[in-house]
């Protein structure tokens, strides 16, 4: 078992590089003029709100296989579309001009090719029952990371903005995001069915449906968030940039461990229902 | 495949008649919805006791909030009542397409509210002493999609909540958050008709996507949800 001997040495790793990432985000970093030190939180928000999005969308490329594998026609329609996706994202990244404010080409050509790149490694790795184990994993994750992002988040604006909350268009699709996940999770437990995932991933997809509806409903609001950093309209000081990444990095891997311990735990217990059911089969039936 | 097709067969019009004919003779959902609703149409009048400029600005909040937890009544007893004596079962092993059933249940559960709806618009009318500013025809198509969605993933999560523990409030938690950009549209909508300063298209055609976007999930996934014993 190589894989359990890597564990400790990537948690190693994490280890080191979130402590490196601590020290950049509160020492190293240059102080930003106008908001001071409060900027700093800055460094833990945007890398957990990346985190939380990139699960929240694994979960939702699980859900989808999970539901489309039990079906080859339905698998196969869904191959292509993902294919097509990425096809349409790379020609139209050079094609539209201008694209709408805030996408660069390549930042969009990368998305779409990033996308399929994620559903095939999904799709190659994970068989149809590990893949159920793995939404539920980077559900539960991604639920602790975006609650991490709306908690730092009002702490920032409190003295940034003077409130706490306002309702513009990437707070409420975050928190909307947040309350279909806490609702997934609570489908889960609540679930008295044999077939819970296929519950759960119907969900999955409904709420993947959902959040660009809430985001364009807001949309037409002014929005008061700062401008995205990377691929956005928004600008940041190089070595910012820098210490954000690297804080990105440390973020990234912390919830890799997370997912990795808690995925092996989720497979454990699924044995361990199995073996437990077998053997209720298996053993005589006591005599009345 | 033959039991995904979307079309409506013989088997909607006998659920539907059926449901219908239920409904008509214990009026169970109808009197708890409208009793529901009226409380909270009397609660809401009396501790804001809002004038008429308020009652503008509020109406089209409380209005859908109203309807919103009348409908989860409704929606609630769609499957309940299918439960029993084990037709369901008997559902999901004959041919029938699965869609039918659930178009029917749909349509059922779009005319208890709409029915509702209908019951409820004068008092809310006298209570909140509402008159239009803008265009109040438009209410009509507003009221209609609004309906229907949220009937249409309504009877969807009632149909998967059946499978959980304390089904009734699991209903609400899966509901509520998918129906924010629908709510958000009905009651700016009805807002914007009420005040008469903006324009309610764009609300209008966000409420025809997220019905079109939503209804084609609901019947490609439902055949699932059924069978998900």
């Amino acid at each position: 078992m190589t894989m359990r001997r890597l564990f400790p040495i990537f948690g190693l790793l994490t280890a080191v590089l979130l402590s490196y990432a601590l020290y950049e985000a509160l020492v190293a970093a240059p102080t930003e003029q106008t908001m001071g030190n409060v900027q700093r939180i800055f460094y833990y928000h945007v890398p957990s709100a990346w985190t939380a999005f990139l699960l929240f969308f694994i979960n939702f490329v699980c859900s989808i296989q999970y539901l489309v594998r039990s079906n080859p026609v339905a698998d196969k329609v869904t191959n292509w579309t993902v294919i097509a996706i990425a096809i349409a994202a790379c020609v139209a990244a050079f094609v539209i001009h201008p694209l709408p404010q805030g996408m660069e080409p390549s930042s969009v050509a990368t998305t779409g090719l990033a996308i399929a790149g994620l559903y095939f490694l999904i799709k190659k790795y994970f068989s149809r029952e590990r893949v159920d184990a793995l939404a539920v994993v980077s559900a539960e994750v991604g639920v602790v990371f975006c609650t991490v992002v709306l908690v730092t988040g009002p702490l920032w604006a409190r003295p940034v903005w003077g409130i706490w909350w306002t309702w513009d268009v990437r707070l409420t699709s975050t928190l909307v995001l947040w309350l279909i996940y806490i609702s997934y999770l609570m489908l889960r437990r609540f679930s008295t069915s044999g077939q819970t995932p296929v519950l759960a991933a119907a969900l999955a997809v409904f709420g993947a449906l959902d959040v660009p509806l809430v985001y364009f409903s807001i949309w037409i609001f002014r929005t008061q968030h700062p401008q995205p950093v990377i691929g956005g309209g928004g600008s940041i000081d190089p070595r910012m940039l820098q210490v954000l990444l690297i804080n990105w990095l440390a973020f990234l891997c912390f919830a890799g461990l997370v997912c990795w311990s808690r995925y092996r735990l989720e497979i454990l217990r699924r044995e361990l229902e199995e073996t437990q059911a077998l053997e209720a089969l298996l053993e005589p039936r006591s005599p009345r | 495949m033959s039991k995904t097709s979307a079309i409506p067969s013989g088997v909607t019009g006998a659920t539907l008649a059926k449901d219908l004919r239920l409904e008509w003779r214990s009026k169970d959902a109808i009197n708890s919805m409208l009793f529901f609703s009226l409380l909270v149409v009397v609660v809401f009048s009396f501790s804001f006791d809002p004038n008429a400029e308020e009652s503008r600005q509020i109406a089209g909040g409380l209005v859908w909030v109203a309807f919103l937890f009348a409908a989860v009544v409704a929606l609630n007893q769609t499957w309940a009542r299918e439960l029993r004596n084990q037709v369901l079962d008997a559902y999901r092993v004959s041919p029938a397409p699965a869609n039918s059933l659930f178009l029917a249940k749909a349509l059922g559960n779009f005319i208890f509210v709409a029915v509702l709806e209908i019951l409820m618009t004068p008092l809310f009318i006298m209570f909140y002493k509402l008159r239009a500013l803008g265009p109040a025809w438009q209410l009509l198509p507003i009221a209609a999609l609004g309906t229907w969605a949220l009937v249409v993933n309504g009877t969807f999560f009632a149909a998967m909540s059946l499978r959980t523990r304390s089904r009734e409030i699991m209903l609400p938690l899966l509901l509520f958050p998918i129906s924010i950009p629908a709510l958000l549209a009905m009651v700016n909508a009805t807002t914007a008709i009420l005040t008469g300063e903006l324009s309610a298209k764009f609300w209008i055609v966000l409420l025809s996507t997220y019905n079109v976007v939503f209804t084609i999930v609901c019947l490609l996934l439902f055949e699932l949800v059924l069978n998900a014993e």
